[in-house]
């Protein structure tokens, strides 16, 4: 599954491309994108991508976009036959504080760093976190 | 910037716990059904159990730990508990993989190679414990062991655990932030132990990085990978495009950083 979504990641690339430059498109999948229903009030609009046939079974994907960003990306055809809504978070990439993520929105559940020794622990901002949670 | 951390307000409490086995935090947040129940907590104290039992194997503290009889010759790999051939195993397959840049048998002033399944152990016990968490229902729970960490939710519709990457040049602060709702996330540096980190190869430190973060979707291997890339230096990135993991942050000695995957799509969603 892991590899599906990092596939996924790079057709839904080729999707927004697409989407914001049709005649430029050369690779094939970027000529999926199918019967957008685009609300003009809203500028959401959503693309469903034509079926792929992956070494896991056929794929297909549906986004929608929302002020020509992707805010959603629905499976309809994933190898177990199953349709699952996937969050595109669920890729689960760092996002640089210093680029998008104000000192406000940095609110955390848990810090990943080089390790700490219970030496180091009450220094750390894992303590803080457990501390407040108390 | 970034100094500033709080912990979130989520949706529904979040309940912490800590102990501090095999010299280090064991941090558990949880949040759903079990957070604040008999199960939730007694699924918490098998977790700890389970870590001091490996800690009495694998500790290279102990004198008398299993692991350093076996290195001393006074027991054989078939007289150990059956972990310990598991754990063996995996550090054969991650110096075949690393072309030897992470290896479990490490150089000494002495010039023999003394066994130090360290590596391994941290990732594959934490893994091997949140087992118990997975099972209780509709409970979701980070667990993390000194910065590396499982998380789980157990309802893909509810919010993503949001994990701060320390920043390795700062440590008070934060470098990224990362929403996971299911997987482990392991960062290897320098920033807390000054340089314990070498090349089994050379008993040399990495030149370049600073810290490398893993997401993959097993601990086991996410914090072998990122030690390994870590121990790669100025290559540290290029390696891990050799990995079947899910993303990584490298964050360069001067600051920079790299992305894996290198930004596929637009993440300021959420």
């Amino acid at each position: 599954m892991r590899r599906i979504v990092i596939w996924l990641a790079s057709t839904i690339t080729n999707k927004t491309s697409s989407a914001a430059a049709p005649s430029s498109a050369s690779s094939p999948t970027s000529t999926a994108a199918s019967n957008p229903t685009a609300s003009p009030s809203t500028k959401i609009t959503t693309y469903q991508g034509s079926v792929a046939q992956t070494r896991w079974g056929p794929v297909q994907v549906q986004i929608t976009v929302r002020s020509g960003k992707i805010t959603k990306v629905l499976i309809l055809q994933q190898p177990n036959g199953n349709r699952r809504d996937a969050e595109i978070n669920d890729q689960a990439l760092p996002i640089l504080i210093n680029e998008t993520v104000s000192a406000q929105s940095a609110e955390i559940d848990m810090v990943s760093g080089a390790t700490v020794t219970s030496e180091g622990y009450l220094q750390s901002l894992q303590a803080a976190l457990d501390e407040a949670g108390r | 910037m970034s100094s500033t951390v709080l912990p979130r307000r989520a949706d529904g409490r979040i309940e912490r716990r800590v102990e501090h086995v095999m010299g280090m935090p064991i941090s558990l947040a949880l949040r759903g059904r079990h957070a604040a129940t008999v199960a939730g907590d007694e699924a918490w104290q098998a977790v700890i159990t389970q870590l001091r039992r490996v800690d009495e194997i694998f500790s290279t503290y102990r004198t008398d730990s299993i692991v350093n009889r076996l290195d001393r010759g006074e027991l054989s790999v078939e007289e150990c508990p059956p972990e310990v051939a598991e754990v063996l195993a995996l550090g054969d397959e991650a110096e075949r993989i690393s072309g030897g840049a992470f290896s479990i048998k490490l150089p000494t002033d002495d010039g023999r190679r003394r066994l130090d399944p360290s590596g391994v152990v941290k990732g594959w016990a934490t893994q091997r414990a949140s087992q118990t968490l997975a099972a209780l229902d509709d409970t979701d729970f980070c667990l993390s062991a000194g910065g590396d960490m499982v998380c789980h939710t157990a309802d893909p519709s509810r919010t993503a655990w949001r994990i701060g990457i320390e920043h390795p040049l700062d440590p008070h602060t934060l470098i990224a932030v990362l929403p996971i709702r299911s997987g482990a996330v392991a960062t290897s540096g320098t920033a807390h132990r000054g340089a314990h980190l070498v090349d089994p190869r050379t008993g040399r430190e990495p030149k370049g990085v600073a810290s490398v973060t893993v997401i993959a979707s097993s601990l086991t291997w996410a914090d072998i990978d990122a030690t390994t890339a870590y121990v790669h230096g100025r290559d540290a990135a290029k390696w891990l495009q050799t990995r079947p993991i899910r993303s990584a942050l490298v964050v360069w000695a001067d600051g920079t950083t790299t992305r894996l995957p290198q930004d596929p799509i637009s993440s300021d969603i959420d």
